[in-house]
This record gives structure tokens, sequence and C-alpha cells, in this order.
């Protein structure tokens, strides 16, 4: 009899690996994508560092321009398709199906299709380094700016076939991304479990619906507008050909009627995060729900309508231009009213501050400042002077990693413990927080002020006398902390995978339904599926005597 | 003595090379400076009150050591606190509209009168193309403009247009950038009230040497202003000891891409060069008018610019001495 | 007291949810809605633009068949749909059928009309109007290709005796995309043999 029983073991053992290929399970594909994203995002990350290097001092040849703008653009393109999208679709994936209590999403083989596709398109727009030349030997990766501004894309300016893989890569890893969206929104809609209404979603899972539908509306336009260049570039096509009576501010339309949203694509998961680690760790539910919520869904309505904020120096009418500022600054009343819900959560509580909830309030203090810098590059007049310089640079790394990478760090910290059974290391977590945030304020505080010296960004070196040598060597030295950090989170990572704290079901005293389940949860995530009848279901399991749908 | 005078034609104003936005020279600049202050002073209060207030709540609120494990009131929001931090913001949003409509359509929409000076600026890669349609001649990369004194207004009307990709065109002190687009001729003004060099950039990614695709412009007093449009009228100079260049110039390939006066492709693609020596610096920015670095450029263009479309031509020795020479004498 | 009570009552409700292929159908749609609305906005902000011959009043003309065909088409799957969920199995194939030879026929009349304007000298590389004008009708009749396999699955399926009555959802799916790629005809219809050429 037990002859049988090892062969099966070995048997198991043996296949594990081919399991994870072939898995159709939506926590396995979370932590894939989260995976990748993070394999990504060390990438993109080196190719900062060396830009950053070729930047201390001016006048450096550490990188030749080429180089440099290959750096850049792959920087660009990896960190917002390959490393935020992903891990953005990780968390949803690992997440949502958990949170709403059920099984698994709902289109289960579009979820995996979904994840290998986006595989696929990264590893393609990486293999332009080999394949780029093309015939012409025009040089590898592509070097236009993850914006890729026609006609700096047409055949006469780009040659060889960079763009090419630019723009096929993103075109896949845009279905992955709307293959997630698509699962994201049937599995919220049509796959809660007895009892959870829509107004007892938790948050984070209002959010990532509301990123779903943005995804929707936001990334075929892109794919339409790269099928275009794509045609231009192969058929002769005139799309963006200013030879042929072809618009180059109709490419900055397209590219920006998805860009926008797509800001907003990648920090809406950001106060998804927020939103169920700040109530946790404050000992409150989160103040203004229904607020929240509709902030959310107005944030998702304006964010549609404000692309053009990124040309105000293209030359567009006046009154387009006031019209896209005022959008622009309608749309931070919602996002103010989030930060005071936030705030309102943590008032009257009792904050622990373990690592989660650190790098939360680390997110609230930096995205405040990146959403008061946005103000400021909202208004047109301003925004000629600030666009394109390095404040905006410094902007936009406030959203994208005081805000979104600030949580995505709380976020692996808060269900490290619940996707392997284990508690990352809270000492180590500390000092990853405090390095990161000196390291992230001392590269990008700094480039504020090197934008209001009128230094443009993509600019590969610089003159000595022109006032910035200091705020790019503070700039730049800034890294070396983040490097740190960021190797001390790996670290964290690899290590408390075995030598990590048991975590139990539910480590950090938690009210959302993913907790109700083992650490790891098992495959079928519940035994019995679960009923719930608030936005608390463990806090009403916790406090029999004053449970919360007494008051909603 | 010639190169005594080529002294005297270069600009000697200060060099305005730190270009702080809030240091502004030209009259655009000044108006968004205005409303650079209003919002940073609004954004600068909003991040003092909020910032404060979630120290506070930090500090106010956290868990204390000998705390019990009980669970703190539990508030689940407030109707009217929400509808106050959604009324205040509107009322702050609203008024930034409003000012920035007005600044907006004062600075873009500024009439001006018939005969007002007008500049071409056409965006090459990696160089900028300046002609002077009132005056009948084209110059490259340093653009000079008169200096507006007291009363006296002196605007300039800059005419942007691009030859191959976008550029923008930025000179942060005397006004804001404006992006130089294909097949989308733009607009901007400057009305400089203090005299000098104001260095600038590309500022919008155009390829492999963006970086340097450096601007100037020469802010003149009316007469010295006057002095260098006329000189830019006149003829290039027949500088009989420098006639082997001058051959050369023709005969190598040199005019197929570059003019001197009559002679020589006016087709854009590489600057006029008829007063080279009236400018400061060749590339774009990227070294001196001076023998050494010209000398340098000809040799090997990559070696000063990496990427850049001057082709090295192989030159000998003897054809790079001459040639510079004969450049020289542009003035 | 009360509460407890609405919450029991609650419990005892019977808990419906939306059906998944129905949304994530709804997903496509909205999906490829954005998609054609860039490349109808292509077209739109280009009409008037080119710079060559030749232009859209030269050689195009309505194609008023294949629009009937493809318009008719939707009645017919709704026929097909009603008869199916009758389970009237010959009635479902007859209509089912009908379907897939109106949406063949103007795919055959497109590649007509191509073959004439590519021999009247405008190409996808010719001017703006080739450029705007292969691409937007060549979407959509990708749409209606992909359409056509779809069609020809359930046909398939059904008359070997592979789809019993109780598979309504795919059916009715596909008949969904169906009726999207007939909407989306008129607005391509409108914007290119309309709007674009007075």
């Amino acid at each position: 009899m037990e002859t049988p029983d090892s062969i099966q073991l070995e048997a198991v053992k043996r296949s594990k690996g081919l399991e994870w290929l072939m898995t159709v399970d939506h926590k396995r594909l979370g932590v894939m994508y989260i995976c990748s994203g993070l394999f990504f995002f060390v990438v993109a990350g080196i190719m900062a560092s060396l830009i950053r290097i070729q930047l201390a001092v001016p006048q450096n040849d550490f990188l030749p321009p080429d180089t440099f703008n290959r750096m850049f653009t792959m920087h660009g393109t990896s960190m917002v398709f390959l490393v935020g999208m992903p891990i953005i679709a990780g968390m949803a994936n690992f997440l949502v199906p958990l949170m709403v209590g059920t099984r698994d999403m709902a289109l289960p083989r579009l979820n995996a299709f979904g994840f290998w596709i986006f595989l696929f398109g990264g590893c393609l727009l990486y293999y332009s380094y080999i394949g780029g030349p093309g015939l012409y030997g025009a040089g590898s990766a592509p070097d236009v700016g993850w914006f890729a501004y026609a006609p700096l894309t047409s055949k006469a300016f780009s040659r060889g076939h960079t763009v090419d893989y630019w723009a096929l890569s993103l075109i896949l890893t845009g279905i992955g991304s709307l293959a997630t969206a698509a699962n994201i929104i049937v599995t919220v809609f049509c796959l809660r479990c007895k009892g959870m209404t829509m107004f007892r979603l938790p948050l984070f899972v209002w959010m990532m619906l509301v990123t779903a539908f943005l995804m929707v509306l936001a990334l075929p336009p892109l794919s339409a507008a790269q099928i275009m260049l794509l045609l231009d570039r192969f058929l002769g096509a005139g799309f963006f050909d200013t030879q042929e009576g072809g618009s180059a501010v109709i490419w900055q339309h397209f590219f920006w009627i998805f860009g926008h949203p797509e800001v907003y694509i990648l920090i809406m998961p950001g106060f998804a995060v927020a939103s169920e680690v700040i109530p946790v760790f404050s000992r409150k539910p989160i103040f203004g729900y229904p607020v929240m919520v509709a902030a959310s869904i107005m944030i998702t309505f304006i964010s549609l309508g404000v692309w053009a904020h990124h040309m105000f120096t293209v030359g567009m009418t006046s009154v387009a231009n006031v019209f896209f500022a005022t959008s622009t600054l309608l749309i931070a009343i919602p996002t103010g009213i989030k930060i005071f819900n936030w705030l309102g959560t943590m008032w009257g509580g009792k904050i622990r501050f373990a690592t989660p909830m650190l790098f939360c309030m680390g997110f609230l203090f930096q995205f405040l400042a990146s959403g008061l810098t946005g103000v400021m590059l909202a208004i047109v007049p301003f925004d000629w002077q600030l666009s394109d310089s390095y404040f905006v640079v410094a902007h936009f790394h406030y959203v994208l990693v005081g805000g979104l990478l600030f949580t995505i760090f709380a976020a692996i910290y808060y269900w490290y413990p619940k996707v392997t059974g284990r508690m990352l290391s809270e000492k180590i977590g500390k000092m990853h927080f405090w390095i990161f945030v000196l390291g992230f304020n001392m590269t990008f505080g700094v480039q504020h002020i090197l934008g209001i010296l009128g230094m443009p960004r993509r600019i590969y070196t610089y003159d000595t006398d022109r006032g910035w040598d200091l705020w790019n060597m503070i700039s730049s030295i800034g890294v070396i902390f983040q490097g740190i950090a960021i190797l001390l989170f790996i670290y964290n990572i690899l290590s408390s995978l075995r030598k990590g704290k048991e975590a139990g079901p539910d480590p950090w005293d938690a009210w959302t339904l993913e907790w109700a389940t083992s650490s790891p949860p098992p495959s079928y995530n519940f035994a019995k599926l679960p009923e719930v009848k608030s936005r608390r279901p463990l806090w009403d399991e916790k406090h029999p005597d004053d449970p919360d749908w007494r008051h909603e | 003595m010639v190169l005594f005078s080529a002294v005297a034609m270069r600009a000697e104003e200060e060099i305005h090379n730190i270009q702080n936005i809030f240091e502004p020279t030209s009259t655009p600049a000044e108006g968004i400076l205005e409303i650079a202050w209003v919002v940073l002073t609004i954004c600068a209060g909003i991040f003092v009150v909020v910032a404060g207030l979630m120290v506070y709540a930090i500090i106010r609120f956290r868990a204390k050591k000998d705390d019990d494990g009980s669970e703190p009131a539990q508030v689940y929001g407030s109707n009217q606190i929400e509808m106050a931090w959604t009324v205040i913001p509107l009322l702050i949003v609203l008024v930034l509209v409003f000012v920035t409509a007005r600044k907006t359509i004062t600075i873009q929409n500024m009439p001006f009168p018939e005969g007002t000076l007008e500049v071409n600026i056409i965006g090459h890669q990696w160089w900028w193309e300046v002609e002077y349609p009132q005056y009948g001649f084209i110059t490259a990369n340093e653009i000079h403009i008169p200096v507006s004194e007291g009363d006296i207004k002196r605007p300039t009307i800059i005419n942007l247009e691009s030859a191959d990709v976008i550029h923008s065109f930025w000179v942060p002190k005397l006004g804001g950038k404006r992006d130089v687009v294909p097949n989308y001729p733009n607009q901007i003004w400057y009305e400089p009230d203090e005299t000098g060099i104001y260095l600038g950039n590309c500022a919008e990614f155009c390829g492999t040497q963006h970086a340097n695709m450096q601007i100037r412009v020469v802010v003149q007093t009316p007469e010295d202003f006057e002095a260098w449009l006329k000189n830019q009228q006149t003829p290039p100079r027949e500088d009989a000891s420098v006639a082997t260049g001058r051959r050369m110039f023709e005969s190598l390939a040199c005019i197929s891409c570059h003019a001197i006066g009559e002679k020589g492709a006016n087709n854009g693609f590489g600057p006029d060069l008829t007063h080279l020596m009236s400018r400061q610096t060749i590339g774009a920015g990227v070294a001196d008018t001076n023998y050494d670095d010209i000398h340098q450029w000809l040799k090997d263009p990559d070696s000063l610019k990496p990427g850049c479309y001057m082709p090295d031509m192989k030159l000998t020795d003897d054809q790079l001495k001459h040639l510079t020479e004969y450049l020289l004498t542009l003035h | 007291m009360s509460n407890s009570n609405t919450a029991t009552a609650e419990s005892q409700q019977e808990w419906k949810l939306p059906s998944a292929p129905k949304v994530g159908m709804i997903c496509l749609i909205v999906m490829e809605t954005a998609l054609f609305t860039i490349f109808v906005v292509a077209y739109l902000y280009y009409i008037g633009k080119s710079l060559n011959g030749p232009f859209p009043k030269d050689l195009l003309e309505a194609p008023i068949i294949a629009s009937i065909c493809l318009l008719s088409s939707s009645g017919t799957v709704i026929m097909a749909e009603r008869a199916f969920k009758r389970k009237d199995k010959a009635k479902f194939r007859l209509f089912w059928g009908i379907t897939w030879l109106l949406g063949a026929t103007f795919i055959a009349l497109t590649a007509v009309e191509w073959k004439g304007l590519l021999e009247n000298g405008l190409a996808i590389d010719t001017n703006l109007f080739g450029s705007t004008y292969y691409p937007l009708v060549g979407l959509h009749a990708t749409h209606v290709i992909i359409g056509l396999f779809l069609l020809a699955l359930i046909f398939i399926l059904s008359i070997t005796n592979h789809l019993p009555f109780e598979h309504v959802i795919p059916m009715e799916m596909i008949s969904w995309y169906w009726h999207f790629v007939d909407a989306i005809w008129i607005v391509v219809f409108t914007v290119v043999y309309i709007i674009g050429v007075y």
C-alpha cells in the first residue's frame, strides 16, 4: 500500500513546475503576475540607476546618447506596462475572488491566457535588444520615449524594427490587461458570495472594479493608435506621416486618451490598498464608505476627459487649454475627498505602526505632494514653463513611486502572510521603509528644483554652468539609498519564505473575507462559501455584540 | 584688425545661464510667474494644513504602549464633514479655473500691431534655423532681439515650425515653452526688459542629440540690435588671404548642405554659415567658434556631437587648415 | 432587534447575480467600441485632408445591397434565436443559415468593392483617404469574418446535433456579437459613405 502512495507523491513533486505552467488558479496566476512584475521592476530599476549615473555629473560620457535614450524609453515603458500593470493584475487576481468570497475568477482560462500573453509581450519588448536593428543596423531597443511621439516613430526617423517591437509588445500586454479587466468585472458582478451586495464590497474590490472599467475604456484606444502606427510603418499608410498631410498632434491625442486614464489605472489600485490597510491599522472602519465609492466613480469619469493637459505646450486654442485645465482641476476634488477620508479613518483610531501602515502613511504625504504639483501643472501658463522639464519628472515619480510603489510595498507586507503563510520581518521592513523614504525623496524631491531651473527631461548630458550640477548629484546619490532599500526588501521576501514567523489565518486582526480562510488559502479558497451581512464580515464574527450591519 | 572687429561683432552681454523661472525678464514669463505665485501659495497652504492634520492624527491617535487592546469607537462617516471637504476644494478649484482662464487668454491671444518684429524658427534634428522675414536673411541657433526700455515695449513674435520631428522651444526666463511641430505652425512672443544672453534647450525629445539642441537668445539694446541686423544683411566677406579655403568649401561637398551668401544650397540640411563668426557657438551649443573647435568639428563632428548629421568628410590636414581659416573670416 | 430581523430575512432571500457570459460579452463589446471609436475619429479627422487624389467622391459608391444584407441579417438572427428558444430545430437552422449567407454576401461585396478601388488607384499608401478608409472598413470586415466563423461553428454543432436546446447562452452571445457588428456598420456607413463623401 505504501508504494503507490510514494509513487504518487513523486509524481506530484515532479509535476509541480508543470502545474504552475498549466494552472488556471487565480492565486497562482496572481503570484506569477507579481513575480514577473517584480522581475521587470528590478530590470527597469537598474536602467534608472544607469540613467542617474550618467546624469550625476555634467558632460559625463558613461552612456552614449543613443544608449541613454534607449534606457529611459525602456525604463518608462517597462515600469508602466511590465511592472505597474502586472503587479496590479496580480493583486486583483489574488485578492478579488477571496474578498468577494468565491472560488476563482469568473473566466479562469482567459485569466491564464492573459498572463501568458502579457509575459510574452514583455519578453518581446526586451527581445528588441537582439532583434531590433532589423535589416538596417540602426540600433537596438526602442529609443523614442515611452509615449513615442510621431513623427519620430516613422520609418524616416526610426529605422530598423525597434518601434515595431515597442508597438507589438504593448498591443500584446494590452490584450493581457484587457483579459484581466474583463475577469475582474465579471467576477465582481457575477460571483459575489451570498449577501455581498455592491455596497458591501470591500473598497479594494470597488477600486479594482473601477480600474478594470478604465482599462476596458482606455486600453483599446492605445492598441488602435499602435495598429495605425504599424500600418504606417509596414504598409505606408499616412496616419501620422506629416509629409503626407498626416498629423503629429493626433497621435498625442490618441496616446493620451489612453495615457491619462492609465495614470488612474495605476494609482487607483494604490488607493485600493490604502483603503484596506489604513482602516485595519487604525482599528476603525473606513470613514465615509459611500463617498469613497462615489469619489472613485467620479475620478473614473473625469479622468476620461482630461487627456490634453499633457498637451498644453502643443499649441491648442486657448479655449481647449482652459477646458482641459478645468477638467483636470476638477479631478482634484474627488482625489482630495479620498485623502480626507483616509485622514478621517485615522482620526480617533488606535494607529499601529506595522510596516504596511508605515508605507501607507508615506504614501499619504507623498501622494498629497504629487497631487499639489499636479494642480500646478494643470495651470496652463505655469505648465508652459514646467511641462517636459524635470519638474514633471519629479511630479509623476511622486505619483507612481511615492503613490503606487509605496502602496505596492504596503500590500506586499500586508498580504505576504496570506500568500505564503509566513510573516515578513518587521525589523527589515522598517529599515526598508525608512531608507526608501530617504532615498526616494532625495532623488525626486530635488528634481522639482531642476525643473524650475530649466532642465528639460530626457537630455543625456548638460553643461556645467547651468546651475544643475549639485541637484543632479544629490538626485543620483539618492538612488544608492533606494537600491539598498530594494535589496533589503528582496532579501526579506526570500528569507521570510523559509524563516518567517508562521502567520496563521488572520495575523493583522483584519475584517475582510480573505482573512477568513487559511494562509495560504486552499485551492478552493473556502471549504464552505461564506455568507456576509456587512462590509466587515470578520468584525461581525469577532464582535457579535456590536456587529457592523446594525450601523450601515 | 580683422580679429578685433570680429570680437566686437559678437555679443558681449552678460550670460544668463541660470534659467530660474522665478527670475523672469520678459513680459510673458513675468505673467506666468504672477499666476505661479498664486497657485504656489494656495498649494503650499493646502499642504501645510493637510500634512499638519496628518502628522497630528498620527501622533495623537497612535496606539499607546499601555493600550488595553480594546477597539476604539467605530465611526462610519459624517455627511456634514464630507460636504465640507467637498465644497471647500470646489471653491478653491473655481478660483484657480478663473485665474487660469484669464492668464491663459491674455498671454496666448495677445494682439500685436502690424510690423512687429517677427522671427521664424524652424526646428531641425538637432539645430535651429532662424529667419528674419522682414529683413530677408537666415542664421542659425542664435536669435537676436531688442530689449524693451521702460514704457517703450519692443515685443518679438516668434513663429515656430519644424522640418522633421517635434521639438519644443524653451527659454525659461523669457517665456513658457511651445512645441515645434511639423505641419502645425505655432507662435509665441517675448518682450524682454533686460539685455543679455539667455540660454535654453529643446524641451521635447527629438532623437539622438536632443540634449545638444541648445538655444541662445541675445537680447540687445536697439542700437546693438540694428548693428547686428545690418551685419547679417551684408554679403559674405571675400577675404583674399583665405581664397584656397573658400575654393575648397565650394568644391568639396560643404555647399550641398550649407549656404554662404548666394552660394550653396539653401535647403535647410545644414545651418547657413554666411556670418558664422557672429555667433558664439557651433553645433547648437556644443563648441565655440574658435580655431580649435571649428577644426575639431570639421575633422570629426561625432567627437563633439555623437550621432549628428554633419558627416565626417575625411578631410586632409591641409584641407582642414584652409577650411577652418576660411570659416574664421565669416564675420 | 428589527435590524437582526431584516438580516435574517435577507439571508432567506434568493441570492441572484447577473450571468457571467452576458457581463463578459458586454465587456468585450465596450472594448471593441473603444477600439472602433479611435479609427472612426481618425477617419473623420482626415476627411478632406488628402493632399492628392483619388478622393472619396471620385470613387465611393454607397454599398446599398451589402448594407441591406448585413442589416437584415440582424433580423434573421433574431428569428433564429426565437426558433431556438421554441426548440424548433428546422427553423433555427434555416434562419441561422440565412444569417450566415447574408454575412458572407456582405464580405463578398466588400471584396468586390475593394478590388474596384484598387484598380482605380486607391491603395492604403496612396493618400490619407486610403490610409484611413482601408483600416476602418477592414477592421469592420475582420469583425464580420470572425462573426461568420462563430456563426458557422454554431451551425455545424447544430446540424451534427451537438447543440442541445439547453445551451442557449453560446448561441445568444454570438447573436449579441453579430448585432454589435451590425451596429458598428451603421456608424462606419454613415461616416465613410455619407459624411465622408459630402
